[in-house]
């Protein structure tokens, strides 16, 4: 809370008192120094700069203090016990929290050296860039083929009907869906398996050539093959995105991110290299969590 | 948050696993001791020429065997059902590797064991036994600390431990140049002094075991890999 910009905010106008620190009476908060974070929070070459960010629900403060690098084309998962912030802190990446009207996010926020909270900033533009895939698919009504295509319709991308099958197919292709689904485009979308699904919607994501995708804990609906299709996706996908997800499977975790990021009570505990956090993390919070201590 | 040394592998949520682990832990000291045990005795059989003391650890060597199965089976099981993570991962992993190393300690003592009733055939008390048991002793305790160590999770301990593995080496060498000044005394020594001079050798190499268990028990508590490193880097990673 020390050296917050109240100039960068959802809200402009905020009442003075809602600024105050809250103060913390939960016992681990003797453990966590606010505002620091072990490990290696920052990026020799970040796509994204958070500083000091601060999401409050109402008087609630949900995410106290946060700075954190999340590094070009690089992997980062989230982890952390339920209600510890790690979806709330990845929805302010493309602006999802402005949808709940008592949400106010603190601090700046940077995509490539770009205010993502600024006020002028175009929201929809600013989410075809950061893309996002939910725990639950959510395909929309309508064909396989038009549920791809729909954003590439909206953002303009493709002027003939030759460059938007492209699109379609490339996407589909990328998301591994292509040869499942090529001989029935026009079914309906909610007719697939769950996996598929998912995937489709990760299809849906990257047509509009986002540069950014956040995964907000994809796989816990899929079962172990469709989780390990996604998983295999993410790996192919981290050539040319970066990706940031929410996981509440340690080891997916491990198995698919280059960092780890481990989030305590809306405290950014630690981050580090997924390597060093699942054999010898540096904070014991940490240690506890996935060694199945606690959470 | 549990932070005291003794229950740090057992406030899992899971009570199953906290059993499991300890479980593992309690199996690999008993091994140990069982292997020290051996050790001991072996260099008593020798010393006094007790054959029947020689034929028991001939024995027992498959019970400690059998337990180095048993106990890789117990740890491969953990990590199917709980894919252990940081600490509890370096416990499962370390015991793997000690078990192998505690597994050739006792084939070290089985082997002074079978020297010893060569020795005891052969008659006549030969030289080099103040060093034997010299050594012996020194090993012995290495061993003991070792165990200690992981009982404890006590690097510091494990440190000393590597620190006195140069000095068996030392102890060794010294042993090994008397025995040759024996051999040179009189050829009709060297079939015996040749034989202690093994015993020694393996002697020996149950200090190099417990200083690997030593190595492994610092990667334990410190998560960081000591192995084929100078004593001085131990000492830092100690020091942390």
């Amino acid at each position: 809370m020390n050296t917050v910009n109240p100039t960068v905010t959802s809200e402009a106008d905020m009442p003075e008192e809602m600024i105050a620190p809250v103060q913390e009476e939960k016992p681990a908060e003797t453990i966590i120094e606010e505002g620091t974070t072990v490990g290696r929070p920052f990026s020799a070459d970040p796509k994204f700069k958070l500083r000091n960010v601060e999401v409050f629900y109402g008087e609630d403060r949900a995410i106290k203090n946060i700075s954190l690098d999340i590094g070009r084309n690089e992997v980062i998962a989230f982890i952390g016990p339920s209600g510890c912030g790690k979806s709330t802190f990845l929805r302010c990446l493309n602006r999802m929290n402005d949808s709940i009207d008592i949400c106010r996010v603190k601090g700046q926020l940077t995509i490539d050296d770009y205010d993502i909270y600024d006020s002028k900033r175009d929201v929809v533009e600013l989410r075809a860039r950061v893309g996002m895939v939910f725990q639950k698919p959510n395909p929309f009504p309508k064909s396989i083929y038009d549920n791809v295509a729909y954003g590439p319709r909206i953002h303009g991308l493709a002027n003939r009907k030759s460059d938007l099958d492209e699109i379609v197919e490339n996407s589909l292709r990328k998301a591994g869906l292509w040869d499942e689904v090529k001989d029935r485009l026009d079914a309906i979308a909610t007719g697939m398996s769950g996996g598929q699904q998912q995937r489709l919607c990760i299809a849906r994501a990257i047509a509009v050539s986002p540069e950014v995708i956040l995964m907000d804990e994809p796989c816990s609906a899929l079962d172990p093959i469709a989780t390990a299709k996604v998983e295999e996706l993410i790996a192919e996908m981290s050539k040319s995105y970066t990706i940031v997800i929410v996981t509440h499977s340690m080891q997916q975790a491990a198995r698919v991110s280059n960092r780890t990021a481990y989030f305590h009570l809306g405290h950014l505990v630690e981050v580090n290299e997924t390597n060093k956090v699942f054999t010898s993390p540096e904070h014991e919070l940490t240690e506890s969590y996935i060694t199945g201590r606690f959470g | 948050m549990p932070t005291k040394k003794d229950d740090v592998y057992g406030d899992h949520i899971s009570h199953k696993f906290n059993d499991e682990l300890m479980e593992l832990k309690t199996e690999f000291l008993k091994m140990g001791g069982m292997v020290e045990a051996q050790v001991e005795n072996a260099i008593q059989a020798l010393v006094d020429g007790d054959g029947h003391l020689a034929d028991e650890i001939r024995a027992n060597d498959k019970k400690v065997d059998r337990m180095e199965v048993e106990i890789d089976e117990e740890a491969t099981l953990i990590i199917a059902r709980r894919q252990p993570t940081a600490r509890d991962l370096r416990l499962v992993i370390s015991v793997i590797k000690m078990v192998a190393d505690l597994e050739r300690v006792g084939d070290e003592a089985k082997k002074i064991a079978k020297l010893a009733i060569k020795l005891q055939e052969e008659g006549q008390a030969p030289r080099g036994y103040v060093e034997v048991r010299h050594i012996g002793t020194h090993v012995l305790s290495m061993l003991h600390d070792a165990l200690d160590a992981f009982a404890r999770l006590d690097s510091e301990q494990a440190l000393r431990i590597m620190k006195e593995d140069k000095r068996v080496d030392e102890e060794y060498q010294a042993a090994a140049r008397t025995l040759l000044t024996f051999m040179m005394e009189d050829t009709r020594n060297i079939s015996r002094c040749m034989s202690v001079m093994w015993v020694l050798r393996a002697l020996e190499r149950v200090g190099d075991h417990a200083c690997n268990i030593a190595e492994n028990v610092i990667f334990m508590v410190k998560g960081e890999d000591v192995r084929h490193t100078p004593v001085e880097e131990a000492e830092k990673v100690v020091g942390r």
